[in-house]
């Protein structure tokens, strides 16, 4: 493709789900003012969800969803294969995500709750890097379309890719947010890593961490803020556990 | 796919579609005919199943909605007040005026944004003959940029009344957590007149398709309240005339497993039933917008409708009605205050079942708390899961008329995938 200043080859571009929602790959069709720029960086080879052309000559690969059967661990390795980039698309595929709230249970317990019991597969639920090196994570739950459209035109470009190393907290700020702790709610925006302008502390509901914890933060300062407010722990516990993107500090209560 | 002709002439083919393109999730289709007899024709989902009903247990109401809109990348919003309406009437909450107000423009945000997604990027290929939206925009520009244009409003609208387009932030048990800002309102209400030209040029290009002559007798369910278009809650209608109270939803649904699927599969007073965009308009017309039933009645569209391929124009009615209601919805917050948006709730035990009409249908959470509030049990009936019975017989059915017809493979083959786009199926939802 010509452009003024560089000359570059479209991406040969695919996208795949896994155990998902979909709603990350919905996000590539939305800001629909700049879509025509953002596909012309893009020539699609694979992508189910809204095209009937399918071909396996890709080099980028962007996956969407987590890990929980045998079959999807067979479709990830082969387009680990032929991918030379991978991407693990969204919360889902990076940290497992919500799905990861199945694990508190066993097997047996889900199956019975929903299919009676009838023979039904299931794995406890893995993220892409479980299963497969991963290239690149793009965090959110959904990702951030400004940030993909970002990082797309950086790997056309041959840039460097970048997320942002410090919370969401600095993002809240520069919108001037009320802290949803003065509003007696915990938050972890603080110990999150930004690149979603704050969207849900804008919208006055706490972040519950969809974009996994930023670069050395400090999280027994951040305990002791929820025990000086008075805040609960269990909350706290409920908070950290939902998109399974603190899995490290989950259980620290030090 | 392999097929022959016989000595005499009759189809011999075996069709066999594994993870249906341009639709949201994994579905498969299979067609088999020998010696020009239907001997198969079935629709099974093979979606990875999530067990959202598993997670939610233990989880706090006020958390519940973050959880279940989850389940769709799509519906989120129909997803967050489903869940949300089931909460409030389980434990008595009564959320403000401004906020219910709210709630039904964030519904006809998400309905147009998905509404629009399923007409231009899923279902308008098939009729121009092309792969997927992409060529569509150099061969059709006027029409895609007037699809790009009402998928945009939508979304708009659902960021400006939910905080976010996908997975909204500020819908929350006892009403909203942040309310709309007035002056974004305003400039939505000059976007929709901007868009209304959209809708014309989307109306002049369907109302031109051949929209293939198939129909099935069926059972139509949705939501009805007797006195507007309906979005949220309500009495359980089916064009059988059935009706049945919101929370007698088992009645209307009869869940069952069927063999090689993940989804389950429903059915009413007959074998299957159907749900979404052209239930609603065979169950509610007479509660559109005029300019909805102008489109109507342009496009050929009169309730009941059995072709399930008109689902693209009940549709598109819907996107007409949208946009005028928007309109009168917006001029009502814009006088409205929208200081008290939130009613404070304290948790207690209690059960109900909170239905909306999500873009693709009725879909029903149940939800059952303890007295922290917190859930011991929850049930989600999704709009797909009440259609995949309807698809399967469908399919069937139209493989047969298509052989009476002397359709060959190809013809078939295409017919059906269509047919299931009719539906806009949302796998992923449907095996949540």
């Amino acid at each position: 493709m010509k452009n003024p200043v560089y000359t570059f080859e479209k991406l040969k571009f695919a996208s795949f789900e896994f155990t998902c929602c979909e709603g990350c790959q919905l996000q590539l069709a939305n800001r629909e003012a700049s879509l025509d720029a953002f596909f012309s960086l893009l020539d699609v080879r694979t992508f189910r969800e809204i095209s009937s052309e399918k071909h396996d000559d890709y080099d980028i690969a962007f996956v969407e969803g987590s890990i929980s059967r045998s079959d999807e661990i067979e479709r990830l390795q082969v387009i680990r294969k032929q991918a030379k980039i991978l991407v693990a698309f969204g919360t889902c595929a990076c940290f497992g995500g919500v799905n990861s709230l199945k694990n508190r249970f066993s097997t047996e317990e889900c199956i019975a709750e929903v299919y009676d019991g009838q023979p039904i597969e299931t794995l406890p639920i893995r993220k892409i890097s479980d299963i497969v090196q991963v290239d690149l994570s793009i965090p959110g739950c959904p990702v951030a379309k400004e940030e993909v459209e970002r990082i797309v035109v950086s790997l056309a470009t041959g840039s460097l890719v970048t997320l942002p190393k410090y919370p969401v907290c600095v993002e809240c700020k520069e919108q001037l947010n009320t802290c949803m702790f003065d509003l007696g709610e915990i938050c972890l925006g603080s110990i999150t890593r930004a690149g979603c302008n704050a969207v849900c502390t804008s919208g006055k509901t706490p972040c519950l961490g969809c974009r996994g914890h930023a670069d050395d933060i400090n999280f027994p300062a951040f305990m002791e803020l929820v025990k000086e407010r008075g805040l609960s722990v269990s909350d706290l516990q409920e908070k950290l556990g939902f998109y399974n993107a603190f899995e490290a500090y989950r259980d620290d209560e030090t | 796919m392999h097929s022959k002709l016989t000595a005499t002439m009759k189809l011999d083919c075996s069709i066999d579609i594994r993870h249906l393109t341009r639709v949201e999730g994994h579905g498969n289709i299979h067609i088999r005919v020998e010696n020009g007899m239907l001997m198969e024709a079935r629709w099974d989902v093979v979606e990875t199943p999530r067990f959202f009903e598993v997670m939610v247990k233990g989880m706090s109401a006020e958390r519940v909605p973050f959880l279940t809109s989850r389940i769709c990348g799509i519906c989120s919003i129909s997803h967050a007040l489903a869940s949300i309406r089931s909460l409030e009437r389980a434990m008595q909450v009564t959320p403000p005026p401004a906020a219910e107000t709210v709630r039904l423009l964030a519904m006809h945000g998400e309905t147009l944004q998905s509404h629009a997604l399923h007409l231009f990027f899923l279902a308008a290929p098939d009729f121009a003959g092309m792969p997927s939206v992409l060529p569509l925009m150099q061969s059709h520009p006027e029409l895609v940029k007037a699809g790009l244009g009402l998928k945009e409003l939508g979304n708009e609208i659902s960021a400006v009344t939910a905080g976010r387009c996908t997975h909204p932030v500020s819908l929350v048990v006892g009403g909203l957590s942040k309310a709309p800002d007035k002056i974004r309102l305003q400039q939505l209400l000059g976007m929709i007149g901007e868009r209304k030209a959209a809708l014309d040029i989307a109306c002049d290009f369907f109302g031109t398709l051949d929209i293939p002559r198939f129909e099935r007798e069926t059972e139509f369910i949705s939501l009805h309240n007797g006195a507007t278009y309906p979005f949220i809650g309500g009495d359980l209608r089916s064009t059988d005339e059935v009706l049945r109270d919101e929370n007698d939803y088992l009645l209307m649904t009869n869940e069952y497993l069927a063999e090689s699927s993940t989804s389950k599969f429903t059915r009413c007073s007959r074998e299957s039933s159907a749900a979404g965009a052209l239930a609603r308009f065979n169950n509610n017309s007479e509660f559109l917008h005029p300019e909805a039933k102008k489109a109507a009645e342009s496009l050929a569209l009169r309730p009941v409708s059995h072709n399930p391929f008109t689902c693209n124009i009940a549709q598109l009615v819907e996107c007409v009605h949208i946009l005028n209601d928007a309109e009168a919805i917006i001029g009502k917050l814009l006088d409205m205050d929208l200081r008290e948006i939130r009613t404070p709730f304290t948790p207690k035990a209690g059960r109900a079942t909170g239905a909306v009409e999500a873009p693709r249908g009725i879909l029903y959470h149940h939800m059952e708390t303890d007295e922290e509030g917190k859930v011991v049990k929850a049930d989600c009936i999704i709009p797909t899961t009440q259609n995949n019975a309807n698809i399967h017989y469908d399919l069937g059915a139209l493989a047969r008329q298509a052989l009476e017809e002397g359709k060959n493979d190809r013809e078939i083959e295409k017919l059906a995938t269509m047919l299931v786009r009719s539906y806009d199926p949302c796998i992923s939802c449907s095996v949540h």
